[in-house]
C-alpha cells in the first residue's frame, strides 16, 4: 500500500519536519534536534526502501494527483535516483547525529531554524534527483540554494558575504538554466524528462536546441562550482558553521552533478554532448584544468577548512572528467566518485568540526602531536579518509581514480592521464602535510605542559561514531568495490551509451 | 540582417535586458545594485517565457462560447505562465533571502561595497 508512494516519502518526510520543528521548538528549543533526526532516519528507510524496489523491479513512476506524464508532473525512482536518494538521507542521516553539540556551540540559539531551514535544504536536494520534471527540478534547485545560502550565513563573522556571493553566482546559475529550458520548452513543448528524451533524438540540429543544451550545462556548472566557475565555494564552505559545510559539502555540489548526468545522458541522447556538440570535450578540459588548480590551491591553504574546500574543487573536477568522457568506464568513475567523495569529504569536513569543538581552531600552521594525543579517534578518522582521498588502495578513493584513469586510456588521453596521477601526488602532499604535523610534529607547548601530561579529549560518543562510521565506510566501499560497480551502479548508467 | 531583428522585438528587447541584469550582478561594486541587476535578469527570463507563449489573436483557454473550440491556433498555452508565476514566486524569495544577508552584511561590516568588504575580509 505504502509501497507506490514510495517516492514521494522522501521529500515529504523532510518538507513535513521543516515546518513541524518551528511548531515543536515553541514547547522548548531541545526539541527541534530529534525531530530533525527522525525524520532524517525515517526518509533513510524511505530511500533503501525505494533503492531495493528500483534495484529489483526497474524504475518506479509517481504521477501527481492522478495526471499522466507528460501533462502532469512526474516523480521517477530509477536506480539512478534512488541510489543518490540513498546517499543523500544516510549521509544527513549521519551528519544530524553528529550535529547535535556544534550547533549547540556554533549557532547556538537558533537551534529551531537552522534545523528546519537544514530539513528544507534536503526537501530540495530529494526532490531534485526525484524529480521526472525539469522545471520542478528548477524549482527544487532553487529550494535547496536557498536554503543553502541561509545555513551558510550563519556561521562566522564573514560568513554572510560569503553566502551573498554564492547568493549572486548560483542565481546566474539558476537562471542560464531557465533559459536553457525556455529555449527547448519552446521546441518540444513538453518539460518531462522521458518525454523529452523520446522528442529531442528527432529534432534537427537547430540553434536554439545548441543554445538550450549550453546554456543548461553552463547553469549546472556554476551549482556544482566547476572550474572556472568555482569562485563562491571556497569562502562559502571555509566560513560556514561546520555542520553546515559538512552537509552542502559532500552533498551540494554533487546533486548539481547528478542533474548534469541527468540533461546530459538521460535527457538529451548521450551522442549529442559527444559527437554532435565539442561539450563533453570542453568538460573534460575545463575539468583537467580544475583538477590541477584545486590541488595547487589547496596546497597553498592555511586554514584546513579552506584547504578541503579547494580539494572540492578538485575533486569535483574528477567528476566533471567522468561525465565529459561520457563512456560507460568513465561514467562509472564519475558515479563512483560522487559516492566515495561523498563520504570522505563528510568524514574530513566532520573531524574539522571535532578539531573546532575540542581545540577551538583549524590553522594547519598551529597543529601539532597534541592532536593526536587530545584526538586519537578523530586523527585515526582523518587519516583514513585522507589516505583514501589521496587514492591509496584498498580504500574507496582509489577506485574512482583507477576507473577514470582506465577510460582516459582508452581514449588514448594521456595527457589526462598524467594530470590524474600528478594530482593524486599533489594531493598527497597537502595532506601529508596535516598528517605529518599532527603526527610527527612535537608539541608546542608553552607553559612546560609535557606531551605525557595531556588528558585525552576526545568528543562524545554522539560525534564520534558517524566520524568513525565514515571513514570506515571507506573501507567497505573500497573492498567491496567490484559488487557495488556491478549490482548498482552499471543498473545506474544510461541504457544506450 | 533586417529581417534577423523584423518580428524579434520582444526577444531583441529582452535580450537586452538579460544584458543589463548580468552586467549590473557581475560588474558594480554596491552589492544593492548587484541585486537590482539580479531581478533584471530574473524578469528578462520571465519575459522571455511569456513571450515564447504569445499568439496574435489569441486569448485566455477558458471556454468561449463565441469561439471555435476546436481551433488551438485562438487560444494562448498557459503553461509558460503558470510556469512563470512558479518564477516569481522563487525570484521574491531569492531577493528576500538576499536582503536578509545584506542586513546582516551591513551590520557586521558597516558597508555594502564590493571592494571595501573584500579588504576587511582579509
Amino acid at each position: 500500500m505504502i509501497e507506490q508512494h514510495l517516492p514521494l516519502l522522501v521529500p515529504i518526510t523532510y518538507l513535513f519536519s521543516a515546518l513541524v520543528i518551528p511548531l515543536v521548538g515553541l514547547a522548548g528549543r531541545r526539541y527541534a534536534y530529534p525531530v530533525a533526526l527522525i525524520a532524517s532516519l525515517l526518509a533513510t528507510f524511505a530511500a533503501a526502501r525505494g533503492l531495493s524496489v528500483a534495484l529489483r523491479e526497474g524504475a518506479m513512476r509517481y504521477a501527481f494527483g492522478g495526471w499522466a506524464p507528460p501533462i502532469g508532473i512526474e516523480f521517477v525512482l530509477d536506480p539512478l535516483s534512488s541510489c543518490m536518494s540513498v546517499l543523500l538521507t544516510g549521509l544527513t542521516s549521519l551528519v544530524l547525529i553528529h550535529a547535535r553539540r556544534p550547533v549547540e556551540s556554533e549557532v547556538s540559539g537558533k537551534e529551531i531554524p537552522f534545523y528546519s531551514v537544514t530539513m528544507l535544504l534536503m526537501t530540495g536536494l530529494t526532490g531534485i534527483v526525484l524529480t521526472g520534471d525539469l522545471f520542478n527540478l528548477f524549482v527544487f534547485l532553487e529550494i535547496s540554494s536557498l536554503a543553502g545560502y541561509a545555513i551558510i550565513a550563519v556561521g562566522e563573522k564573514p560568513a554572510p558575504v560569503a553566502a551573498f556571493r554564492y547568493l549572486i553566482l548560483g542565481t546566474i546559475g539558476a537562471t542560464m538554466y531557465l533559459i536553457g529550458l525556455a529555449f527547448l520548452y519552446m521546441l518540444t513543448g513538453s518539460l518531462n524528462m522521458a518525454d523529452l528524451a523520446s522528442i529531442i533524438p528527432q529534432l534537427p540540429l537547430t540553434p536554439p536546441l545548441v543554445v538550450s543544451f549550453a546554456m543548461m550545462v553552463v547553469g549546472v556548472g556554476l551549482k556544482m562550482a566547476l572550474f572556472p566557475m568555482h569562485g563562491w565555494l571556497p569562502d562559502a564552505y571555509t566560513y560556514a558553521p561546520s555542520t553546515s559545510s559538512a552537509l552542502l559539502a559532500p552533498l551540494g555540489t554533487k546533486v548539481a552533478a547528478y542533474v548534469l548526468l541527468r540533461v546530459m545522458f538521460f535527457v538529451f541522447q548521450p551522442s549529442f554532448g559527444r559527437d554532435m556538440l565539442p561539450v563533453g570535450d570542453v568538460l573534460t578540459y575545463l575539468a583537467a584544468g580544475g583538477i590541477l588548480f584545486g590541488s595547487i590551491l589547496a596546497i597553498a591553504q592555511k586554514e584546513l577548512k579552506r584547504m578541503l574546500a579547494f580539494s572540492s574543487v578538485s575533486q569535483i573536477a574528477y567528476i566533471a572528467l567522468g561525465i565529459g568522457f561520457g563512456s560507460q568506464l568513465a561514467l562509472t568513475g564519475a558515479v563512483l566518485h560522487i559516492v566515495n567523495h561523498a563520504f570522505m569529504k563528510a568524514a574530513l569536513f566532520l573531524v574539522v568540526g571535532n578539531m573546532r569543538l575540542v581545540v577551538g581552531h583549524s590553522r594547519i600552521d598551529q597543529f601539532d602531536d597534541s592532536l593526536r594525543r587530545l584526538m586519537p579517534w578523530s586523527m585515526a578518522a582523518f587519516t583514513i579518509a585522507a589516505l583514501s582521498m589521496v587514492g591509496i588502495p584498498p580504500l574507496a578513493g582509489f577506485f574512482s581514480k583507477w576507473y577514470l584513469v582506465l577510460a582516459s586510456i582508452e581514449r588514448s588521453a594521456w595527457g589526462i592521464v598524467a594530470i590524474i596521477l600528478l594530482t593524486s601526488l599533489l594531493s598527497a602532499v597537502y595532506f601529508f602535510r596535516v598528517l605529518e604535523r599532527v603526527y610527527l610534529r612535537p608539541l608546542q607547548a608553552i607553559g612546560g605542559s609535557g606531551f605525557e601530561s595531556l588528558a585525552r579529549k576526545e568528543v562524545t560518543m554522539s560525534m564520534l561514531v558517524p566520524t568513525l562510521t565514515l571513514s570506515g565506510a571507506l573501507f567497505i566501499l573500497g573492498v567491496f568495490n567490484t559488487t557495488i560497480v556491478t549490482k548498482v551502479i552499471h543498473a545506474m548508467l544510461p541504457p544506450a551509451l | 540582417m533586417i529581417e534577423f531583428i523584423q518580428g524579434y522585438y520582444a526577444y531583441w528587447a529582452i535580450v537586452i535586458l538579460m544584458l543589463i541584469g548580468l552586467y549590473g550582478m557581475l560588474l558594480k561594486r554596491n552589492l544593492v545594485k548587484k541585486l537590482i541587476g539580479m531581478t533584471v535578469l530574473q524578469s528578462s527570463v520571465i519575459l522571455l517565457f511569456v513571450a515564447s507563449g504569445t499568439k496574435w489573436n489569441g486569448t485566455v483557454p477558458i471556454l468561449d462560447v463565441g469561439r471555435s473550440v476546436d481551433d488551438p491556433a485562438l487560444y494562448i498555452n498557459p503553461l509558460p505562465h503558470t510556469l512563470m508565476l512558479t518564477a516569481i514566486v522563487v525570484g521574491v524569495a531569492t531577493l528576500g533571502v538576499a536582503f536578509a544577508l545584506l542586513i546582516s552584511v551591513y551590520r557586521r561590516y558597516q558597508t555594502l561595497d564590493e571592494k571595501t568588504l573584500l579588504k576587511q575580509m582579509q
